[in-house]
């Protein structure tokens, strides 16, 4: 496009359409809302109608008690995430929404793993959690109780090397999230 | 003072002048404050009357209506008109009754969970939990109201907190940080699109009810005379362009004319102002306008790109926006010859397909026939309100609207029994206009009680009945799509609508003979109060033209 009055041909073929796509990648939304009664209600019920998914969600205070902030990711395969985030800034204590770039953000879970572990494979699950960096905080005769950390990549990871042990629950917290750098989230 | 009176202070600051509601247990210190408010109270006979006359009377006005009910069925029966007022952006406050805060949650008498029950149909809703708050909560819910897209808000009130003591002090600016609409076009875009405008050679303009609500019909005007722009309403824009006029194409949609939905069809540029692609407009969404680019301007940023991917998105206040649209396109003095092709093949449908009907030659009244005798009768000048269904559709075909905010309907709920009460409530908000409800009998008694508030109130709403002892739409369905099966349509012989409105205090009169429609409906006008005009019309008439269901313009039948 030329300077604004220019009168060069100008072509409607070449517009292009804006929002309203799929974009099929996972997206990790941070909310900030204000710390009233039933906004949480309002945020899930607003997903349940419009039919949008939420795969995890995190509810927490923030460094101010009257502003909570909310994580939650999504399916950008399934859902328009533009069109996610303006429903959800119509919601009048919604502040702030940041969807959090993969690359430009740091995300962490907690997730624990209750594995069944008799004396023989106990040393086994303990060495596993050891390379995760994680911890082993119960152990029981024949169970034993790890905690990992991490984004979902990893905490995935482990499920699947100790899944053949025996999984007898596992427990996530869902993700949060923070903006890389200086910059806030 | 009471914290009701600080209530009753807030709505004299919002400069309310009437109230529609229904008192019960929980609002008991409400309507003592109402008492001696000064402020104007229509005891509606039920609260979903008392919520449509709110959102008819805001229609007519532009103002924002109010309702309010007590707590529990009270609060219940206003679920309806507030998912009415919110599916056609309709600003509203509804005050509701709360039962006392030691007996919330403890499904004590007459407790319902309002807010909770209405959160996915409300622009906002609050439940006060200090009584402190409620003077900012009831300024919060007109701002949230009447601003940027408006809609309806619920304001909660537990009965103890609202015969609390409060200091009251007059409230200042409202803050609310998650709530700042965009009101103001980006001018980037605006000049995009004007660029646009100049290129196409098939545009369109494509008008909903939020060039109404943004009271930008005179904006439109501009841009549309600023060269020779075909434009089309949705049902809830009728009259935000004066019909009939040569730039006019009728209403588009599932009952829209050919030259409109064809127009779409084959343009190559629409413009989208306050409308929102709702699937009566598209159609079958894939084959919807396939040959056009979309600029769609709203205010709220929500709809663009929600059903149809806007290649110029405008984000802002209709009002804004248009006059800097059309003096970016006047300053690219575009060629006007090139929409003249476009125009001949306009020209063609709208002679060829134009609305028609097949009149009686005998004494039988065709309710087309009846809209039209309406329209001849009142010179287009009343406020006509509607139920939905057949006749909702006939009106918007046949009665032509000159300006905005005389056609109040239900468009988006699509809400039986909407029309008597609106009427009122318009009535109450335009006391000098001539208010008529064309009514059906299927709709019509879903809240015919409110006649009695008519007559007590000195409201003089004129309605006429289109009775064809049907429900009528959904009989049409059955004939087209069911095989004729026609399945709990019949609405038989009563009521006696002559001796029903009688028994209400209205004047009562009943017409089967086409030739005296007109001078009934002069006498029903002529007379002072209310008038219920039950016209008996062809039984079994569909409305055409149709898109069926889920089925795209080009398939137009009847």
């Amino acid at each position: 496009m030329g300077e604004p009055g220019t009168k060069e041909v100008f072509r409607l073929e070449d517009l292009e359409a804006t929002g309203g796509r799929l974009m099929g990648r996972k997206h990790v939304l941070s909310i900030l809302v204000e710390n009233e009664p039933g906004v949480l209600a309002r945020i899930s019920g607003l997903f349940a109608r419009r039919g949008y998914n939420i795969n995890t969600l995190a509810v927490g205070p923030t460094d101010d008690n009257k502003i909570s902030r909310i994580t939650m990711t999504i399916d950008g395969a399934e859902h328009p995430i533009d069109q996610v985030t303006k429903q959800l800034h119509k919601l009048v204590h919604v502040l702030k929404i940041r969807d959090l770039e993969p690359g430009e953000s740091v995300r962490r879970e907690l997730a624990l793993f209750k594995v069944e572990a008799d004396a023989h494979v106990r040393q086994e699950i303990a060495q596993l959690t050891e390379i995760f960096k994680g911890r082993v905080v119960d152990v029981a005769r024949r169970s034993i109780t790890v905690e990992i950390t991490g984004d979902d990549e990893k905490i995935e990871g482990f499920e699947q090397l100790v899944r053949p042990f025996g999984l007898i629950e596992m427990v996530r917290t869902g993700e949060i999230a923070v903006q890389r750098g200086r910059s806030e989230t | 003072m009471r914290a009701v009176e600080a209530i009753m202070e807030c709505l004299r600051a919002e400069d309310v002048e009437v109230i529609f509601g229904l008192p019960g247990g929980a609002n008991l210190p409400t309507y003592d404050a109402i008492y001696d408010s000064g402020i104007r109270h229509i005891l509606v006979r039920h609260e979903a009357g008392g919520g449509h006359a709110a959102e008819g009377y805001a229609k007519a006005t532009g103002k924002v209506g109010v309702a309010l009910a007590t707590s529990g069925p009270g609060a219940t029966n206003l679920v309806t008109p507030i998912a009415d007022a919110m599916m056609d952006s309709v600003p509203t406050v509804f005050i509701t009754g709360q039962v006392r805060t030691d007996l919330l949650g403890t499904d004590g008498f007459q407790e319902a969970d309002i807010t909770g029950i209405t959160m996915p149909i409300v622009k906002h809703s609050v439940m006060i939990r200090d009584a402190r708050d409620i003077p900012s909560a009831i300024h919060e819910a007109f701002h949230v109201a009447r601003t940027g897209r408006p809609g309806p808000v619920l304001v909660d009130v537990p009965q103890d907190l609202s015969r609390a003591d409060i200091d009251y002090e007059p409230v200042g600016d409202i803050d609310l940080p998650g709530y700042q609409p965009t009101t103001s076009g980006n001018a980037k875009q605006i000049r995009l699109a004007a660029k646009a405008l100049a290129n196409a050679q098939r545009p369109v303009l494509y008008v909903g009810g939020g060039t109404v609500s943004a009271e930008a019909s005179a904006e439109l005007r501009e841009l549309a005379f600023s060269d020779k722009f075909p434009v089309t309403c949705t049902l809830m824009g009728l009259g935000a362009f004066p019909a009939p006029h040569e730039q006019w194409l009728g209403m588009l949609g599932m009952h829209g004319t050919r030259a409109a939905n064809w127009a779409m069809d084959e343009a190559d540029l629409i413009v989208a102002i306050g409308a929102r692609f709702d699937d009566r407009i598209t159609g079958k969404l894939d084959e919807f306008a396939p040959a056009a680019k979309f600029i769609h301007i709203d205010i709220d940023p929500a709809e663009i790109s929600k059903n149809v991917a806007a290649h110029i998105p405008i984000v802002g206040d209709a009002k804004d926006i248009l006059p800097r649209l059309t003096r970016e396109y006047q300053s690219l003095n575009p060629n006007r010859q090139r929409l003249d092709d476009w125009w001949v093949k306009i020209r063609k449908w709208q002679q060829e397909y134009p609305l028609r009907y097949e009149d009686s030659t005998d004494s039988e009244i065709k309710p087309q026939f009846m809209v039209q005798e309406l329209m001849r009768v009142t010179e287009g000048n009343a406020i006509v309100s509607s139920d939905v269904g057949q006749h909702q559709m006939w009106t918007a075909q046949y009665y032509d609207f000159p300006e905005p905010r005389r056609w109040i309907n239900s468009g988006g709920a699509g809400t039986m029994g909407f029309g008597l009460p609106a009427a009122m409530g318009a009535q109450v908000g335009c006391p000098e206009e001539l208010v008529v409800c064309l009514a059906g009998d299927g709709s019509l008694q879903m809240n015919i009680q409110e006649l009695a508030t008519c007559s007590d109130n000195d409201i003089p709403v004129k309605i006429f009945l289109m009775n064809n002892g049907y429900l009528g739409m959904v009989r049409q369905w059955q004939e087209l799509f069911w095989d004729r099966r026609y399945s709990a349509v019949d609405t038989g012989e009563h009521p006696d609508w002559v001796k029903l409105a009688d028994a209400y205090g209205a004047k009562g009169m009943r017409v089967t003979d086409k030739s005296e429609l007109g001078d009934a409906f002069k006498e029903a006008i002529e007379t002072e109060g209310p008038v219920l005009v039950d016209v008996h019309v062809t039984r079994e008439e569909n409305t055409f033209p149709m898109i069926p269901a889920g089925q795209a313009a080009r398939d137009m039948v009847g």
